[in-house]
């Protein structure tokens, strides 16, 4: 390690202010932070500091997501084999999927992190590690169908209207890895819904008799649920659906990881569940048609809903910001999933919007949490004038 | 009635190496300094030139502002230089110290027999006005003011804090003394916070003051976070607070007539050899201390004060106006090949994604690598787990940032002063400068509606 050390030491004049490589400077730095934490000591305020910073919390959140990234690959392969008829094995399954993956994730790394490089070196700034959770969790939400293309104009879209306009990681608005699947799903959406899409090959070849590829969201709302895959099958995720999103199972071992380390917010994905389960029940109670009678718990199994609540809801920047306020903003996004998947039938999904509703909401939930513990300060004021 | 208050949130940064509960052997120390740095928002007017004769509790400087704070000499001597900095800014004021300590003659008197104004005439004239604090904005004390109530906070909870059990035992007749003169100068109480185990300690023999227990972990030993659970500041309010040790030196004061600034510090820190407490006095220059008993290797940071709050300072610089300990750690400028990745058994952490909680006992080394690079907010909520107080501080800090004053006002800033947002920095995954940016907000409220 001390001779790539010395390396970079000897080259870093090159990039710095004066060198004939200045340009590349947010670049060089990017890099060279990613080898060795920098030497930077604290100059004011505090002397030590915790040993936590942004690229450990991201790293956590990268592992989080490898169970759901492992099950996907095996679901591809398990998928395109029932769809076909062909036999393999579980590793054989794997990396099957692995392989179909893997183009889509080089695809978003490659182009989101190149545009997070230049926006950087625009702006002079050190590059932020928020794309790399973005880069992996936008694969795990696309079907495996999607054109390479595709991902690479939604990764486009996504990370300069989504994030960098607003000046980078921490002040963008919006979920980047879910406005990169709004815009397909808007842009192209014989490309992301329907039932052929969720299968290997499925649009391209012919299945075997009956197979129809649906996920079970779909044949909920088509009124076929009597073929719908049951309890256990959906929440352990042998079902067709988006890459990483299928198995309840995967995601909650992810849940864990995030809960424990503190870096996911289990008030949020607890608080979504919740909201979920209420207006389930509302729906069975005032049940009109087939799809209001579901058993609430069921939701929470079906299509993205366990991805979005974990990874998606809790993405600290877009989340409502004060603890108060991640109660409100988690039960609104299970109440509004859940509403917009019964009553519109348009949407199969009602995750991906109710977390982009709830983003653009959350600064006003946070904002009467403010005033409130305002008011909350000043009658505290009032009470102590009169005693 | 005894009040006990549970305070939940905080953190106790395991730190090594604490004071071992002895008294070394004095350090004479050849020179003392007053530096105007110590007091936020103070401009000097100097009164001594190089070369001129001083006794402890002669007259050094006073504050342009508010002529009537005064500082004087905290030992005999003769004044050595006046130094300045940039555009002439004074930084300190070196007095060569005889040894002899002999001190400016003041009234001696009880205090329960003087009238407030009397009282406020002796410690402004022998300078340790300047003791008092006042909450808002942890600013030296208005004489002309009177607080609502006085604040002593009976313990320090930050990491390797001195124990003011240790240090004040035996003195318990100049501590009354003090408190009796400061009870002269409010209409309210003298409230003194204490933990749990000090309910049969040193406090309990005072009389004339009201103590409050507080359990949990650090800051809840800041005097600040004490007075938001007792008697919350509200606009318009006005608290004072001093420091136990700085009760003695008034208590001496009124007792003999004379100055008597030594004080016992804790030398603590990794890179002490031997950690023990020593008996100083304020501005001494801290050489021959630290020769003693530091590794010199000038691989170390030397802080005057505590980790999270305290000043950066040179080996052959001065102890602090208020300071109460000297820590001395590694300097953290290396770096670490993938450190972000590594399991870093050796690194304290607040977060689960190290394993220091799996240690619970274990102390750590620290050093001042900052642990990664600033960014801007991505994580929330983690300021809220290390403040006892309640105050949303990102808006706050938020509110700074944009001048608010209105948002500012309403969001708290007249309940904390650094010291109470220390762990907010210490803690904060993308290394913001929590204190700098407080400092900032307090003195543009100085500056738009006056101290």
């Amino acid at each position: 390690m001390k001779s790539l050390r010395k390396f970079i030491d000897k080259n870093k004049p090159l990039f710095q202010k004066g060198g004939k490589l200045a340009k590349l400077g947010s670049t060089f730095g990017a890099i060279e932070t990613f080898l060795f934490t920098p030497n930077h000591t604290s100059k004011s305020g505090v002397h030590i500091h915790d040993a936590i910073d942004l690229k450990r919390t991201m790293t956590v959140v990268i592992l989080a997501l490898v169970p759901a990234l492992l099950f996907g690959s095996w679901n591809i392969g398990y998928q395109n084999g029932l769809a076909f008829g062909i036999e393999r094995s579980l590793i054989e399954n794997f990396l099957f999927g692995f392989m179909k993956i893997l183009p889509i994730m080089v695809v978003s790394y490659g182009v989101g992190l190149g545009i997070e490089f230049i926006a950087a070196q625009i702006r002079g700034h050190e590059v932020n590690e928020g794309y790399l959770v973005t880069g992996i969790l936008i694969p795990l939400i696309l079907p495996v169908n999607i054109p390479l293309w595709m991902v690479a104009l939604a990764v486009t879209f996504a990370v300069i209207f989504g994030k960098e306009i607003f000046g980078g990681t921490g002040y963008n608005i919006m979920n980047v890895a879910l406005m990169a699947r709004a815009f397909l799903f808007f842009a192209y959406p014989m490309q992301m819904s329907g039932d052929a899409v969720w299968i290997y090959e499925l649009p391209t070849k012919l299945p075997v008799d009956g197979f129809s590829g649906a996920t079970p969201l779909a044949q909920i709302a088509q009124g076929t649920s009597a073929k719908m895959a049951s309890f256990h099958d959906m929440f352990m995720g042998f079902i067709p659906g988006s890459i990483g999103e299928t198995s309840t199972l995967a995601i909650l071992i992810g849940a864990a990881i995030l809960i424990f380390t503190g870096i996911g917010s289990w008030k949020i994905m607890l608080s979504t569940v919740l909201g979920a389960l209420a207006i389930g029940f509302l729906c069975n109670i005032l049940a009109v048609n087939e799809y209001m009678t579901l058993p609430p718990y069921y939701h929470l199994v079906m299509g993205g809903f366990a991805f979005g609540a974990v990874f998606m809801a809790t993405d600290p920047v877009t989340a409502s910001h004060t603890e108060k306020g991640k109660w409100i903003y988690g039960f609104m996004i299970g109440v509004f999933a859940v509403l917009i998947r019964v009553f519109n039938p348009a949407y199969p999904e009602g995750m991906m919007l109710a977390i982009l509703l709830m983003n653009v909401w959350s600064p006003l939930i946070d904002y009467f949490v403010v005033e409130n513990h305002i008011k909350r300060r000043l009658k505290r004021d009032k009470m102590k004038g009169n005693t | 009635m005894l009040k006990v208050i549970n305070l939940k949130r905080g953190l106790d940064i395991r730190l090594k190496v604490d004071a071992e509960k002895v008294l070394a052997a004095s350090v004479e120390a050849e020179k003392v300094a007053l530096k105007p740095t110590d007091f936020p928002g103070l401009v000097p007017k100097i009164l001594v030139k190089a070369g001129q004769e001083v006794k402890a509790g002669d007259p050094i400087f006073f504050d342009k502002y508010n002529p009537e704070i005064l500082l004087t000499a905290p030992a005999s001597g003769e004044v050595l230089a006046v130094n300045r900095g940039e555009r002439r800014k004074v930084l300190e004021i070196v007095i060569k110290a005889d040894g002899k300590n002999n001190s400016a003659e003041f009234v001696k008197a009880d205090p329960n027999k003087l009238s407030r104004e009397e009282i406020k005439e002796v410690l402004k004239k022998s300078g340790l006005w300047a003791f008092l604090k006042q909450r808002p904005y942890g600013t030296v004390a208005k004489p002309e003011s009177a607080p609502l109530h006085i604040f002593i906070s009976g313990f320090d909870s930050a990491p390797l804090a001195p124990d003011y059990e240790f240090i004040l035992k035996d003195q318990s007749s100049a501590f009354q003394t003090g408190i009796n003169a400061l009870a002269k100068l409010t209409d309210g109480k003298i409230h003194v916070g204490i933990r749990p185990d000090q309910a049969n300690g040193f406090f309990s023999g005072i009389k004339n003051i009201e103590t409050t227990q507080f359990s949990g972990p650090h800051p809840a030993g800041n005097v600040g976070v004490q007075i938001h659970h007792v008697s919350p500041i509200s606009k318009g309010d006005l608290i004072w607070t001093i420091n136990p040790q700085e009760v003695i030196y008034m208590g001496r004061l009124f007792e003999s007539g004379k100055i008597d600034f030594s004080k016992i510090i804790a030398l603590t820190g990794s890179e002490v050899v031997s950690p023990k407490y020593f008996k100083v006095i304020h501005g001494a220059c801290l050489s021959n201390l630290l020769k003693k008993a530091t590794r010199q290797e000038g691989k170390e940071r030397i802080i005057s004060g505590n980790v999270l709050t305290g000043t950066q300072v040179e080996a052959d610089d001065f102890l602090g106006f208020y300071d109460q300990q000297v820590t001395v750690i590694p300097e953290g400028d290396y770096y670490e090949f993938l450190g972000w990745a590594m399991p870093r058994l050796n690194k304290f952490s607040i977060s689960h994604s190290y394993f220091s909680w799996l240690t619970p006992n274990k102390k750590y080394k620290a050093d001042s690598n900052l642990n990664g690079e600033e960014r801007a907010l991505v994580v929330t909520g983690q300021y809220d787990k290390v403040l006892p107080m309640d105050i949303l501080p990102v808006f706050l800090m938020k509110a700074i940032i944009a001048g608010d004053i209105d948002k500012m006002e309403q969001l708290g800033i007249y309940e904390v002063i650094e010291e109470d947002l220390a762990l907010c920095e210490y803690v904060c995954t993308s290394k913001t400068e929590v204190q700098s940016i407080l400092r900032q907000g307090i003195t543009l409220m100085i500056k738009e509606l006056g101290n």
